[in-house]
């Protein structure tokens, strides 16, 4: 259980820097996910926190340590790996148990406190097997069973559920949430998928290329994206963005290139003309008969809700295509128009060049 | 009853189906020329060989099946009993000495280093050069007059006569074990560089994180898992060493008093110049027992792991 100060930190390959600068501060048994797209600097960051990567700038520290020039094994850290890393050639048991028999505890702690972690993830009855001889969920779970036999100050999982299967990875979320809960152990984890991000963090910090984008709780990403990287990565399906010109009145709108018009909210700092970016979720489209029209392309039903790709404009305008997520059971034939208006409150602005939220 | 049979064909039946339909005896004629090879020139020479060891045959004469009768001269020849100490002792040295200094050599050539691909070219370098060559070179290396080893520690003030390196039964016994063990290193070197490097960094990384120090990473992941590899590598270390007659023969020709003979090379010394086919063959059968033994020991005590068995129980 330790606070994780991350102050500026940079990391360079030789020439090529890769981390620019990142400041991130984790509470003690703060559940903390770092995402971002592919080649962010996640997993480079998550190294120089374990040891595994010099820092090449700025400061980490664990509980309020330094811990720049401290060699790994004296972190107090327990990392799970993408593959695992599960030896293969020592059982269930004696792979839970290994950094304690380094560390020459006595043999009784070591089965005692294996036998527990193995309790907590359902592996008793898998202590004798060998990696070899299990599946990828149980692996997994032996892979956290290393991590928890140590009772460390620090989880950090390295996208531990990437090489899962859809429904396994919706598990082992849950259970990987639940154990945080019950030992809620300072964690850090590094995932690329923002569902698993949006529901096991406390904090979300967004990543790309190299530099922390935004970080705060998963809803408030949700609700208020700092920038439109945020806006387009956090959610799904992801936000659209139709770019336009502000055209200030009595009534504001937003007017597309094409010649679509949409309402406009009321956002300090407009002037007429400016050219902006209006992101607007797919679920918070309704349709609605005084809205704007848009022409059916492509409609993908999954039961629950459908999912409308739809052209702005009426059938000749070549407008921007928007993805509209409704909740209703509703059957359109591509090529009919439908009219829909954007959730009041519920639509972001931001700067066409900077890509700020406005 | 009759039904079942009449669909159901009996195994013998279908087997011989399978081979009229053609994929047995397609399989078969692809196998022919190996089969063929394999009976010709390995075992048709075994077989004489050990034909040969039961007779009293000479060179221009053909023998007769004579029994034990070499055997039994053998167990009471003492220069036969001091070749079976010289080449235990040879093998079990060289190996040791390959297997430490290999595996050490693997593990520098594992490491990030400059020139990585360099050094691992220079350290094929002995195992390239044929080893008659590499045995005439070290002829030189160890001339009991103009010996660089001895030159240059003379220079060096350490000593003050050459090294008598081939002439004295201790030093030509280390000579020869130090030119076998030169020539060997690479073989084991690059086989267990292979092997290190299908060893995943990351289970370093977790063993690291784990608390343990360069020591314990290698006590506790690096032997543990190249174990399958050292059975195998070291086993054929052991075949070829144990065998060794070349580099004896243009070194030593097994002097001084016969210290550095081996069975291969005392074998052939009776059976060619010496002309006794029946009782040189019947050394070289002696060695078989040996090598079965070296080839057991490894493929039951070391090569096949329970944890390297895929599958569910
Ligand atoms: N050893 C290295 N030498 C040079 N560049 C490297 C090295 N390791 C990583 N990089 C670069 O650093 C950047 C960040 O890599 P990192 O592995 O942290 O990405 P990531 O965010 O974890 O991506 P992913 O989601 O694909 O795992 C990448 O652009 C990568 O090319
Ligand atoms: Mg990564």
């Amino acid at each position: 259980m330790a606070t994780v100060d991350i102050r500026g930190v940079k990391k360079a390959y030789g020439a090529t820097a890769v981390i620019h600068g990142v400041d991130v501060s984790i509470r003690d048994g703060e559940f903390v996910v770092l995402v971002g797209p592919s080649g962010c600097g996640k997993s480079t960051l998550l190294r120089m926190i374990a040891g595994l990567e010099n820092i090449t700038g700025g400061q980490i520290l664990i509980g309020n340590r330094v811990i720049n020039e401290m060699p790994p094994k004296e972190r107090d850290i327990a990392m799970v790996f993408q593959n695992y890393a599960l030896y293969p050639h020592m059982t269930v048991g004696a792979n839970m148990g290994f950094s304690l028999k380094l560390r020459k505890a006595p043999q009784a702690e070591i089965e005692s406190r294996v036998q527990r972690a193995a309790e907590i993830l359902n592996l008793t009855k898998l202590l004798d097997r060998y990696p070899r001889q299990l599946s990828g969920g149980q692996r997994q779970r032996v892979a956290m069973g290393r991590a928890i036999v140590r009772d460390p100050q620090v989880f950090l999982f390295d996208e531990p559920l990437s090489n899962l299967d859809a429904q396994l990875r919706v598990q082992m979320r849950t259970e990987i949430k639940e154990l945080h809960q019950r030992l809620k152990t300072t964690t850090v984890y590094v995932t690329h998928d923002q569902i698993e991000a949006m529901t096991m963090a406390d904090k979300i910090v967004v990543m790309h290329d190299g530099i922390v984008e935004q970080i705060g709780a998963p809803l408030d990403l949700y609700d208020k994206p700092a920038n439109q990287f945020v806006a387009g990565f956090i959610g799904s399906p992801s936000m659209n963005f139709v770019k336009g010109k502000v055209r200030l009145g009595a009534d504001p709108r937003l007017v597309t290139d094409s010649g679509v018009e949409m309402p406009l909210p009321a956002a300090p700092g407009l002037t007429d003309g400016r050219a902006v970016v209006y992101g607007l979720r797919p679920e918070h489209i309704r349709l609605d008969p005084q809205g704007v029209p848009a022409t059916v392309v492509v409609t993908e039903p999954t039961g629950s809700e459908i999912l409308v790709v739809a052209r702005l404009g009426s059938a000749g305008q070549k407008g921007q295509e928007i993805t509209c997520l409704f909740r209703e059971r509703l059957s359109f034939a591509p090529g009919e128009v439908i009219h829909i208006a954007p959730q009041p409150g519920l639509t972001h602005l931001f700067d066409e060049a900077t890509g700020n939220r406005l | 009853m009759a039904n079942v049979t009449a669909t159901e064909p009996s195994p013998s039946r279908s087997f011989w189906a399978g081979i009229g339909q053609g994929r047995h005896v397609i399989g078969i004629v692809f196998m022919l020329p190996a089969a063929v090879f394999l009976l010709f020139f390995l075992t048709y020479p075994l077989g004489l060989g050990v034909w040969l060891g039961f007779t009293d045959t000479r060179i221009g004469r053909a023998g007769e099946f004579i029994g034990l009768e070499n055997y039994q001269s053998l167990m009471g020849d003492s220069l036969f009993w001091l070749v079976v100490f010289n080449t235990i002792l040879y093998t079990v040295a060289a190996s040791i000495l390959k297997f430490g200094l290999g595996l050490w050599l693997a593990l520098l050539l594992n490491e990030n280093m400059p020139f990585k691909a360099f050094f691992r070219a220079v350290v094929l370098l002995p195992w390239v050069v044929p080893t008659v060559l590499s045995a005439i070179a070290f002829w030189w290396i160890f001339d009991s007059q103009y010996s660089i080893i001895s030159w240059a520690l003379i220079k060096m003030e350490l000593i003050s006569a050459p090294i008598n390196f081939l002439g004295d039964v201790a030093n030509a016994r280390a000579s020869v074990i130090a030119a076998n063990v030169w020539r060997g290193i690479p073989f084991v070197a690059i086989s267990l560089l292979a092997g290190l490097q299908t060893i995943s960094p990351s289970l370093h990384e977790a063993a690291t994180l784990d608390g343990a120090t360069n020591w314990q990473r290698f006590r506790y992941i690096t032997l543990p898992m190249l174990s399958p590899i050292i059975a195998v590598v070291m086993t054929f270390s052991v075949l070829f060493t144990f065998t060794d007659f070349q580099l004896i023969y243009v070194l030593t020709r097994g002097g001084p008093l016969n210290s550095t003979h081996l069975m291969a090379t005392l074998s052939f010394q009776r059976a060619i110049p010496g002309g006794s086919l029946g009782e040189g063959a019947a050394i070289a059968v002696a060695m078989i027992p040996f090598l079965l033994g070296a080839i057991l020991f490894s493929y039951f005590g070391l090569q096949r792991r329970k944890w390297q068995q895929g599958g569910a129980d």
